[in-house]
């Protein structure tokens, strides 16, 4: 089922509703400012008012697309400064009205693109070399707060009242679910038991003793304040390993089409198939020669196959997300030409060495694969007769609960590896997918490195990378029948057990957001406690108080 | 009716020359099958030839050809009950809606485990009466035998038909394990306890075929109404043959009841043991065993499986067309439970208790013949009356396992049990005074072995002294 209205995803500075996006000309370029200053009036839904700077997903889909453009069409800057065009207030959180009249799995997929959207920032520090520094110029509270923990530097303006804090469990009864439990501990290494004090007083830190529990980097008076980011901006781009010769890609709208039964873009089609709960998608390859050099590259602009694959991919996940609730299995298929496929992997490898627009396209390849690995749904993966399913798209059959390769008589359907799959595309643990399927002997993610470029299905079951290899006699009986069991099957049960297959492997902040922080979130989001009649996200804004059951489970 | 294809190696109505698919693999599957055959087949005649009944159509002149044929050549052929224009599925939360003809993705596995414990069965009762031929009473029977041995071997064929047309690879894997369990083998016995035991002589084998293969009768009953329209018609058809098993049953037992009481007659004491017969009290004592062993193979009285069976159209009721409520959502079935010590009757919801259901069907059935049975004593003017044991006497399943009752259904204690028990079930001495009667084949054409009457007539209008078996 489709909703009336669709949630689409795209957008650009122009159209941006809730941000500003301003590249200094003071700083030659090299400091980039994001101002919030959200529009009361202009949420995603009607209902809710998003007062004091708090948000919904409209604001965090301009978030995305900011945080996008600096990486794609900004190589001079080498700073990012994160702020509130607001007096005294930074931010809020995501709005709690909003929050309390949406679906639960809206809320819930909400929370995923929003911690999605804080490690893109987190992303753009360690990998692009874009620093980012938040400017906390007024009260941050619940997922404002989470905003600037998701910088790499908190400057906090000093002035008596400007407090950071998490008062979503003392006054809503649920989490700071933005990965916000997480990052103060694991990433501003927090003392657990000052935590536990921060996180249950509703008014929050300011000042001197924020810096002293290392809630934020410094507290400066209000009248310093510009001069001190400033400062900090200045010695962020000194530091910044940033060398972006030549020009970026201006992002466009992507060409295609979508609607109720699918989408259709240039080299990504997702057909809906309602009655059975699938998503039908058709992969393809590159085709053409690779781009041989940076000048190359850019040439070949943003209809070239390393941009808009992945562009279309995760347009087609976002839609599946949020607006097809009811499709709980995607099927890949792909189709091309394996040799371009490992070729075109291998060109944008050597271009990535040195050229910074080829390794943005790098990181746009793992971020979508990222998502592709969080999202919701079960995967299953057919390679049959004139697939592609190498190197990159390769990683994608990876991605998938299961993978189902015709064995056919003449050899002729293959799989391949490229170096795509050693190493520049990790999930959320840290591993790369081979890693990860081989915890159990690491020495057979060393062997494939030598594998032959192409792999029948034997030999691909051999070696551990398909799951089921059905003759042509089998082949549309066993897939029919495992699509339609599994989509027979609960959806929360699948949802739980796959979150739980797919991350094998040691833990890292990410995964204990997507895993420990949400899971824990999203129970708190069922329980009466929160969500009853009395629970306190219902009585928020009302004149009576929330009554709780005390019993622990 | 269906085309019928009769000469191919596999004769079959399911037009299999046009199934390269299952063609081929039914043809991987057949060599194994015949080495199953010649290796836990009949002992001892397997290049006799036997005057065998041999399917090759459904319909009424067809699924009965009478003929000589050694068994490893008899043509296991592949049929189903022609089909039901539109039919729909009879019970459960799909009620009303089309039947299906492909396995529901939803349902593979489970309707893969109760085919292949169906089937499990059906090589396991040939494995268990294997070295029977040995001590045959007569040749009639030792070919009744032999009929009861191939068609078993057929219904096998029916359940690795669906196995391998429906449930691919696993399908095909679990047909070849069919193959490989054995019936006894500690380490890859068949699945259901009782058919690990070997049918040591033919008393055990007539009850075995009264009382265990009606159990089958009742599965096959229920399956046949399953919303697995290939299940359902594969089913169908087996239920014609089993017609035949009841009857070697049936007539086998009656038989010798018969005898016994002639020779409770001829002997001066009324000895039935002094003139080389069956006592009837060692009848009831088999009785009684087989019945109790029976019943367990239900399951269940109160199941959440069974209710989940039913719920999903995978498992009916034996007669479903003459329930008046397929949904049975809302009604319950009274069954007695122990509650702190003693038996109380709860109203069951009538979803769980599907397998009681079935049982109670059974326990009817079972009656009928034992009733005829009766009537053959009082003819005879011997003054007994053979019982079915209550349900809940002996059982090594469902609730009342572990607890101890008399023929009557009465709880009573451990120690009451162990001294009774020897007058209710057989016990070392019958079973070897049984056995004792069995140790010389009968192969002279119409003669009858002393402990056992001739049957009324012979198969298919042959006179009595037809040689069934060439051996």
């Amino acid at each position: 089922m489709t909703t009336p209205e669709a949630i689409r995803f795209e957008t650009s500075p122009a159209q941006y509703r809730h941000w500003r996006l301003e590249i200094e000309p003071e700083s030659g370029g090299a400091v980039a400012r994001l101002s919030m200053d959200v529009q009361e009036d202009l949420g995603l839904r009607p209902g809710y008012p998003l007062k004091l700077n708090s948000y919904d997903l409209g604001v965090d889909i301009e978030l995305v697309d900011a945080i996008n453009r600096l990486r794609f069409e900004h190589p001079s800057v080498k700073a990012l400064v994160v702020t509130s065009a607001k007096d005294r207030i930074f931010c809020s959180g995501a709005n709690i009205y909003m929050l309390g009249s949406s679906t639960h799995a809206f809320k819930v997929n909400f929370c995923k693109f929003t911690n999605e959207t804080r490690l893109y920032l987190e992303e753009l520090a360690a990998e692009s070399g874009i620093a980012t520094l938040c400017a906390v110029n007024g009260t941050a509270s619940g997922g404002g707060y989470e905003l600037a923990l998701a910088c790499d530097e908190i400057v906090l303006q000093d002035d008596g009242s400007t407090a950071v804090s998490f008062p979503e469990a003392p006054l809503l009864a649920v989490l700071p679910g933005t990965g916000g439990l997480t990052r103060v501990t694991d990433k501003r290494k927090v003392r657990r038991d000052l935590a536990d004090v921060f996180s249950t007083l509703a008014e929050g830190v300011r000042g001197r003793r924020a810096v002293e529990w290392r809630l934020v980097d410094e507290s400066v008076s209000r009248s310093k304040f510009d001069a001190a980011v400033k400062a900090r901006a200045a010695k962020m781009v000194a530091r910044s390993t940033r060398d972006a010769q030549g020009a970026g890609f201006v992002l466009p709208p992507l060409e295609g089409s979508r609607g109720p039964t699918g989408s259709r873009f240039a080299f990504v089609s997702m057909a809906l198939d309602a009655e059975r709960r699938v998503a039908e998608f058709v992969l393809k390859g590159p085709s053409g020669a690779a781009p041989a050099s940076a000048e190359a590259l850019r040439a070949g602009g943003t209809a070239q196959w390393a941009v808009d694959f992945w562009r279309g991919l995760d347009d087609c996940l976002l839609d599946l997300r949020f607006n097809q609730p009811e499709l709980g299995l995607l099927v890949f298929r792909s189709e091309g030409d394996p040799a371009a496929m490992r070729a075109h992997d291998e060109a944008l490898a050597k271009l990535a060495e040195t050229d910074w627009l080829a390794r943005e396209l790098v990181l746009l390849r793992k971020r979508v694969l990222k998502r592709l690995d969080l999202t919701a749904k079960s995967l299953f993966t057919l390679v049959e007769k004139g697939s592609c399913f190498v190197g990159s798209l390769f990683e994608v059959a990876l991605a998938s609960d299961r993978v189902f390769m015709l064995d056919d008589e003449d050899g002729a359907v293959t799989v391949g590896l490229s170096s795509a799959n050693f190493g520049p595309c990790p999930m959320s643990n840290g591993l790369t997918r081979l890693e990860t399927r081989f915890l159990y002997d690491p020495s057979l993610v060393t062997a494939l490195r030598d594998a032959p470029a192409a792999l029948d299905a034997r030999d691909a079951a051999k070696r551990g990378l398909v799951t089921f290899t059905p003759d042509p006699i089998d082949w549309d009986d066993e897939v029919r029948v495992a699509i339609e069991e599994r989509t027979s099957l609960s959806p929360d049960a699948m949802t739980g057990m796959e979150a739980n297959l797919r991350f094998a492997g040691p833990e890292t902040m990410e995964t204990k957001i997507f895993g420990r922080l949400s899971a824990w979130q999203n129970w708190i989001f069922q329980r009466p406690n929160a969500v009853g009649q009395r629970g306190a996200l219902t009585m928020y804004g009302k004149p009576e108080r929330a009554v709780y059951d005390y019993r622990r489970t | 009716m269906s085309n019928v294809v009769t000469d191919e190696k596999i004769p079959n109505n399911v037009n299999l020359s046009s199934d390269r698919r299952l063609q081929r693999a039914l043809e991987d599957w057949q060599p194994n099958f015949i080495n199953w055959w010649m290796e836990m087949g009949p002992e001892g005649f397997q290049q006799d030839d036997v005057y065998l009944r041999t399917a090759i159509s459904v319909d009424h002149e067809g699924w009965a050809n009478f003929g000589y044929v050694k068994m490893p050549d008899y043509r296991w052929g592949i049929f189903l009950a022609d089909p039901v224009a539109d039919r729909t599925i009879g019970f459960g939360d799909e009620f009303g809606k089309p039947a299906w003809q492909q396995v529901p993705g939803e349902h593979r596995n489970t309707l893969r485990r109760l085919i292949v414990t169906q089937g499990d069965t059906e090589p396991a009762s040939v494995e268990q009466q294997r070295l029977l031929g040995l001590t045959c009473p007569s040749l009639y029977d030792l070919r009744n035998l032999f009929q009861v041995n191939v068609e078993e071997g057929r219904h096998l064929w029916a359940m690795v038909y669906l196995l391998h047309s429906y449930f691919g690879r696993d399908g095909r894997e679990e047909a070849d394990a069919m193959l490989e369990r054995r019936s006894g083998d500690p380490d890859k016995p068949r699945i259901l306890g009782t058919f690990n035991e070997p049918c040591q002589d033919w008393l055990s084998f007539f009850m075995f075929t009264f009382f265990t293969d009606r159990d089958g009768k009742y599965q096959l009953l229920a399956l046949s109404q399953s919303a697995f329209d290939p299940l359902s018609r594969t089913t169908r058809f087996m239920l014609t043959e089993e017609a035949h098993h009841m009857f070697v049953g049936e007539t086998g037992v009656l038989r010798v009841v018969q005898r016994s009481c002639e020779l409770a007659r001829l002997d001066p004491n009324g000895d039935v043991r002094a003139q080389g017969g069956v006592d009837l009290d060692t009848v009831q004592k088999y009785l009684n065993f087989w019945f109790s062993s029976s019943l367990d193979l239900f399951g269940g009285e109160i199941s959440s499986n069974a209710a989940s069976y039913f719920a999903s159209g995978l498992k009916g009721r034996a007669k479903e067309e003459k329930q008046e409520d397929h949904v049975a959502l809302t009604g319950t079935y009274r069954v007695p439970v122990m509650k702190d010590g003693r038996l109380v009757d709860e109203d069951v919801p009538l979803r769980a208790a599907m397998n009681e259901i079935l049982r109670d069907e059974y326990v009817y059935d079972c009656q009928r013949g034992v009733d005829k049975w009766n009537r053959t004593i009082k003819e005879a003017g011997v003054d007994f009356e053979l019982k079915l044991p209550s349900k809940r006497f002996n059982r090594a399943g469902g609730i009342y396992a572990g607890m101890r009752f008399d023929l009557d259904g009465a709880l009573i204690s451990e120690e009451a049990w162990s001294a009774q028990r020897d007058r209710w079930l057989p016990t070392d001495a019958d079973r070897a005074y049984v056995k004792s009667l069995m140790t010389r084949p009968v192969y002279e054409p119409g003669k009858m072995a002393q402990w056992i009457a001739a049957p009324k007539q012979g198969i298919k209008g042959t006179p009595l002294d037809f040689e069934y078996v060439r051996h």
